[in-house]
């Protein structure tokens, strides 16, 4: 099938969109900015639509545009690939972003950089869709930059916040060095094959099979040296140990930011690269095997951490990390279409979740879950979806979490990985903490009774904007809005992290946002969320295993790409494995049942007890700190100390001006001969005439 | 007849007077009159050696110093004027400008 | 040879100089009068150069728009001008920048405007002509003339440390220079007595005379580059000079020593190019990653940026003596990106300046909010500078660190680490600047003006067009490369016929 109109139509009308805003935003569209963001993207929902049909009816389609790069051998084509894969993660970005855009318009009403929030996250649909779309690897890293640009600038929202500028850094820098793997890979694939483009790498993938190259001195295995570079890229940008530590800080942008971009679609572009690259990965079991490890080893740290955060976008982010984790773990153990699968369930019910958040934050003003509470009563729809989206990613039987997790789990089992049993155990542990967070969650937000506004006291109206250092732009363009209502302020949200000032902050907050002024979101973004929460559930009917009954048609359509892993188990074992995982989930919501709605008093005396687990896991063991000392500070020190003050200044420049400095007291001495009387000239002069007359003389 | 020797000997003390002005005053405007003197010192002597060996390039070459001379008087008595309105001096003693 | 029917390229290098002279005649109040005749023969100079740009033939490696006539006989010199693939675009963009420096000093200089401009159209006709000639002295009497426009712009021009830095950028350049003069004259002796260059490189020279004349042409271009560890004047140099004086150094001026060692020590002394290859990317390996590191430590804006050139320009060396196409073109198409994109910032900071007169980077913040218009041309750059795809320097940077890579991987591995630092740099500087709370020192600044927004436009569009279809430009080198490779290789290989030879006839 011949490249359509409406395939090129997909990434390329976001685009157009973001055009329209960033230049005549400003001026023109303004707060009607959503009208070309929404529909660009809608647009492109629609093109996806069609183009799941066609791969529905069984096309692939390879083509390209027109030739990027060329130069001598090396030839990179823009062109886009179109096969089951792409398919999926078409629907999955455009339906998402399409729906975030929509909650978008209500999320961020008023906003002073309203059309430059729908220009951004138009151009980070445009580079997701190339990231997805592209035919070969210089693409891939094309989308893979550009979406981390439009993090960079989306986290970095409210720049006038330091806390968000550097968020917004730190994540474009801990990418850059997954990117730096990834950039290397990349080479290491065009050295190895010769092209870039994916049909002619993944066709000749097994003329490497069992090469050993050079590198850097060692003699390493060139399927495994390519799989592990690339996966160092997936490692960066889907927030996996050892750099998973961008992520958190990401909740810094607003939360349709947060949905999108550090949820459903952006953090998954790792899984799926990897799935794309499966051919390479295949070939090499110790990639496969670090990869699951990896995937494992971040599920379940990132587990632990959100247990007892207390920042409501914090816990959620955490949770990505660690469902991020799962993917690759399926991915690690050969299992790419359960990883896939995971990755499509995933996107909806934690785009659900952060969006379900962002209405609390949008209605209480705070991210502190310990500030929350009793919310259910006033926000009824956010409460429901909000079950929703826990019980899916809590994997509930029944609901579209259930499905993809329970696959990743059976498939590390019954796969014929030396790290399947290992990562599977790991995989189960998981499947008891994300309940555990996730309800405790819902138990502090939605029970109990409302815990905000207890320093009403001390605090006065005044006082709430110096507290919570506004960016400039928004107290302007909220302040009447603010005093009247009482709400639709998303400069708040971006408000957790700021940990010292946190306490004046929320205390602050309660004043002037009694509890009688909190009520449920507008329509514009309650709406979304209910499209959001069919797919929370019924998304995941589309892969139901055979043995509940259903056909698996998400691994079979899948197939053709991702190829068909081989299990080995019992119908026995499979449902003793469902069983476990899902009895252990269950458990998991019963525990945060009884620790937070039961017996409220419990939960702090068990952190007293355990103060230091506690406070390892508060304190996300201390990665950043880590980070801090190892490398940030050292890099600063060896350009402050050691380049600036002592190679530059003294060593290169010593010589630099040592030289002229010598030839310059030469002549400082050589310069006293000159007295600038005239006599003394000419008596040297007469002198020298005499001299050389003697010497002529005498030389004759 | 006059012999070569006794031009050759006013040369001599032509120059030398020239020398001695030249170092022993201060005044500007007397110390150029004292290389004017060394540079007929010099004249004499090329056209008496010119006279003496029948050779004209000696004597076209006495024109050229003239000439020389000439624009040299001009130049360095502007440069006096110039120094004059300046520092109000035409004793060298108060000049040091080309100290190094 | 130049199939058009007029001598383009004379008329490049004349019509500034014409320009200069009609400036000259001028009287001194006619201020602004002085300024449109500048303006007016800045942009003819380009109007006049873009037929290279659409007439050139993409098809061959010989030179074009040949001009040759005798101009000294006696010593064998002609005035001999040509352009191939690898001088055409730094031609274009001479042109180009000669009109951004005159649009941006438009308001900035305010004393001796006379000879401000004289300086920068003599500088733009000599840059022409250092990339035009292909006679040795006409070549040397080019580098050498260009040194005193811009000498003069640092020095008169500059800021409080000025004497020092156009002092220093001179000494530092001459010494290169005159090492360099030594080595045209071995040649020329040598070659039997012609300064031709193309002539002079179809002879093959004993190889420790390659050796040594290789590094008599190393110092005067390594200076230019700049390269680690003779990169000290420029730091001090770009700090100093004023806005266009910057502009003409980052984006020319510079290049004119990775254009050097293309031009000549690659094909003239192919053998000792190879046998340097490893001291050069060690070389080229150090300035990236020490322009980088040092970078995060400045505190004043143009110094940032000038460190950043060399990092940049250890770039530029690495692909150029990476020896094969990626490397090469990347380095030719990264000579033209460094001199946009630092150029673009260099205006940039420039209109800034202007404004606040500091150039210190704790004297701003928040810019973002005073000025959002410069705040996104600016980010612009940035990214272009951070290599971000689709802008111009990922192309660049990418190719450089493929041909990198094929030649060395523990090269590319270490370049690529310059390129995570370079991220830092910028976007700490970006953020330092731009973002945050707003300063109070920058409150209330105006916007920029029509006028500084014209003179960034064509090189936001530049940066973009790079990006998104280098092909244009690439195309342009592809036969001029394929030759130089060609020479390179094959000098090994004419030692080696030789040797055969050699030892046929023993046997």
């Amino acid at each position: 099938m011949e490249l359509q109109f409406y395939h090129v139509l997909i990434p390329f009308l976001p685009l157009v969109g973001f055009i329209v805003n960033i230049l005549i935003g400003k001026e023109v569209t303004r707060y009607g900015a959503h009208w070309p963001g929404v529909l660009t993207v809608a647009g492109s929902w629609v093109c996806s639509l069609f183009t799941l049909r066609d791969v529905l009816a069984g096309h692939t389609i390879d083509a390209d545009l027109y030739s990027w790069i060329v130069s001598g051998t090396f030839k990179v084509s823009v062109g886009f690939l179109i096969d089951p894969l792409t398919a999926v993660m078409l629907i999955v970005v455009t339906t998402c972003a399409t729906l975030i855009h929509i909650y978008s318009i209500g999320y961020m009403h008023g906003d002073t950089g309203y059309y430059r929030f729908f220009a951004y996250l138009n151009l980070f649909t445009f580079c997701m869709l190339m990231l997805v779309m592209g035919n070969n690897f210089l693409l891939l890293y094309f989308g893979w930059e550009g979406v981390g640009l439009c993090s960079y600038f989306l986290i970095g929202y409210y720049f006038n916040k330091k806390s968000a500028a550097d968020a917004g850094k730190k994540a474009f820098i801990v990418n850059r060095f997954g990117d730096f793997g990834f950039g290397i890979g990349v080479f290491m694939v065009f050295i190895a094959f010769g092209t870039l483009h994916y049909a002619d790498v993944f066709g000749n993938v097994s003329s490497i099979a069992g090469q050993r190259v050079d590198f850097l001195g060692f003699t390493v295995d060139l399927p495994t040296l390519i799989a592990l570079l690339l996966f160092c890229g997936a490692v960066g940008k889907s927030a996996q140990i050892p750099l998973h530590v961008w992520l958190p800080d990401a909740m810094e942008g607003p939360t349709p930011v947060s949905a999108l971009i550090h949820a459903a679609t952006m953090v998954t572009a790792g899984v799926f690269m990897v799935a794309r690259c499966n051919p390479i990965f295949n070939l090499s079991p110790f990639a496969m095997d670090t990869v699951a490890i990896i995937g494992a080893a971040t599920s379940l740290f990132a587990a632990t951490i959100a247990i007892t955060q207390n920042d409501i976008k914090r816990i959620i982010a955490y949770s990505t990390c660690s469902h991020l984790g799962l993917m690759f773990l399926a991915c690690g153990v050969g299992a790419y279409a359960a990883g896939i699968f995971h990755l499509y369930t995933h996107a909806f019910f934690k785009a659900l979740l952060f969006l379900a958040a962002g209405s609390v934050i949008h209605a209480v003003h705070t991210n502190d879950i310990q500030e929350m509470g009793g919310l259910k009563k006033y926000m009824p729809i956010t409460y429901a979806v909000f079950i929703i989206a826990a019980l899916s990613a809590a994997g509930v039987p029944g609901f579209s979490g259930f499905f993809s997790k329970d696959e990743i789990i059976w498939s590390a089992y019954a796969s014929h990985s030396s790290v399947g049993k290992l990562v599977w155990l790991m995989g189960t542990a998981v499947a008891f903490f994300t309940p555990l967070y996730t309800f405790r969650l819902i138990f502090l937000t939605f029970h109990g009774t409302y815990r905000g506004g207890h320093h009403a006291e001390a605090h006065g109206h005044a006082v709430t904007h110096s507290a919570h250092a506004h960016p400039a732009p928004h107290t302007s363009g909220h302040g009447a809005h603010d005093a009247g209502h009482g709400s639709h302020d998303p400069g708040h949200d971006t408000h957790g992290s700021g940990h010292n000032t946190h306490a004046a902050g929320h205390g602050a907050q309660g004043s002037h946002h009694g509890e009688h002024h909190i009520h449920e979101s507008p329509k514009i973004m309650t709406v979304p969320l209910m499209f959001l929460a069919v797919g929370a559930v019924a998304a995941g009917w589309v892969g139901i295993p055979p043995i509940l009954g259903g056909g698996a048609h998400f691994a079979h359509f899948l197939e053709p790409v991702l190829g068909h892993p081989e299990f080995h188990g019992t119908h026995a074992e499979e449902w003793a494995v469902m069983g476990l995982s899902t009895t252990i989930a269950l458990l998991g919501i019963g525990l945060a049942a009884f620790f937070y709605l039961r017996k409220t008093d419990l939960p702090k005396k068990l952190a007293e007890q355990f103060s230091m687990l506690y406070r390892i896991s508060f304190r996300k063991y201390y990665v950043d700190e880590l980070y801090h000392y190892t490398i940030v500070k050292p890099t600063l020190w060896i350009a402050n100390s050691v380049l600036v003050a002592i190679t530059d200044a003294k060593i290169i420049e010593g010589i630099v001006n040592g030289v002229p400095g010598a030839i310059g007291r030469f002549s400082q001495s050589l310069r006293k001969i000159q007295t600038g009387i005239v006599e003394h000239y000419g008596i040297f002069m007469a002198a020298g005439a005499v001299f050389i007359l003697a010497l002529l003389y005498f030389m004759r | 007849m006059v012999p070569l020797s006794w031009y050759m000997v006013l040369s001599v003390i032509v120059f030398a007077i020239g020398v001695f002005g030249f170092l022993s005053r201060r005044n500007v405007i007397l110390m150029f009159m004292s290389i004017e003197l060394m540079l007929n010192g010099v004249n004499i002597n090329l056209i008496a050696l010119s006279h003496y060996l029948q050779d004209l390039r000696g004597q076209i070459l006495a024109f050229f110093v003239i000439a020389v001379a000439a624009a040299e008087a001009a130049i360095g008595l502007a440069i006096v004027i110039a120094l004059f309105r300046n520092k109000a001096t035409a004793h060298v003693d108060d000049v040091k400008e080309l100290r190094g | 040879m130049n199939h058009l029917s007029y001598p383009i390229l004379s008329l490049l290098i004349f019509l500034p100089i014409l320009g200069s002279l009609l400036i000259l005649i001028m009287r001194r109040s006619w201020e602004l009068l002085t300024k449109f005749i500048a303006l007016v023969t800045s942009i003819a100079t380009f109007l006049l150069s873009l037929p290279l740009f659409t007439e050139f033939d993409k098809t061959t490696h010989k030179m074009q728009f040949v001009e040759r006539h005798s101009w000294i006989p006696n010593w064998n010199i002609h005035y001999f001008l040509g352009v191939d693939g690898i001088s055409i675009l730094l031609v274009l963009l001479s042109t180009l920048t000669a009109i951004l420096c005159v649009l941006i000093s438009w308001e900035s200089i305010t004393k001796k405007v006379k000879e401000f401009y004289i300086s920068i159209l003599l500088t733009t006709s000599f840059m022409i002509g250092v990339f035009c000639s292909l006679d040795f002295f006409l070549f040397y009497l080019f580098w050498e003339a260009m040194l005193i426009p811009m000498f003069l712009i640092i020095g008169v021009w500059g800021g409080p440390n000025r004497v020092y830095a156009a002092i220093k950028f001179f000494l530092y350049t001459l010494v290169g220079s005159v090492l360099m003069l030594v080595g045209i004259i071995v040649l020329y002796l040598y070659g039997g007595k012609t300064f031709n260059i193309l002539d002079l490189m179809t002879r093959t020279y004993p190889y420790t005379m390659q050796l040594w004349l290789f590094w008599a042409f190393f110092a005067a271009f390594a200076v230019k580059v700049p390269m680690w560890p003779v990169h000290t004047w420029l730091p001090d140099a770009h700090t100093e000079a004023p806005t266009a004086g910057s502009v003409i150094l980052a984006a020319i001026l510079i290049k004119m020593g990775a254009y050097g060692f293309l031009r000549f020590s690659l094909p003239l002394f192919p053998e000792a190019a190879k046998a340097m290859t490893p001291v050069m990317l060690t070389l080229s390996v150090i300035a990236i990653i020490y322009g980088a590191v040092i970078c995060l430590a400045q505190t004043d804006l143009k110094r940032l940026i000038a460190y950043s050139s060399v990092s940049h320009m250890g770039f530029v060396t690495l692909g150029i003596f990476a020896l094969n196409t990626q490397g090469i073109e990347g380095g030719i198409l990264q000579m033209i990106n460094h001199g946009i994109v630092t150029g673009a910032l260099f205006l940039s900071v420039g209109i800034v300046y202007d404004r606040t007169h500091s150039r210190l980077i704790v004297d701003y913040g928040g810019l973002a909010t005073v000025m959002p218009i410069y705040a996104s041309f600016f980010m612009v750059f940035t990214l272009a500078s951070i290599g971000l795809p689709a802008t111009n320097g990922f192309i660049g940077e990418f190719l450089i660190l493929l041909g990198g890579f094929m030649k060395s991987k523990l090269v590319g591995v270490l370049a690529c680490t310059g390129i995570i630092i370079g991220a830092g740099y910028m976007l700490w500087l970006y953020q330092r600047i731009f973002f945050m709370e707003v300063n109070p020192k920058v409150y209330g600044l105006p916007d920029m003006n029509v006028r500084e927004t014209i003179t960034l436009i064509p090189l936001i569009i530049l940066v973009l067009w790079i990006g998104v279809y280098p092909n244009t430009f690439l195309s342009f080198m592809h036969p001029s490369v394929a030759h130089l490779l060609e020479r390179v290789s094959s000098a090994g290989m004419q030692e080696a016929v030789a040797a055969k030879a050699v030892l046929e006839v023993i046997r």
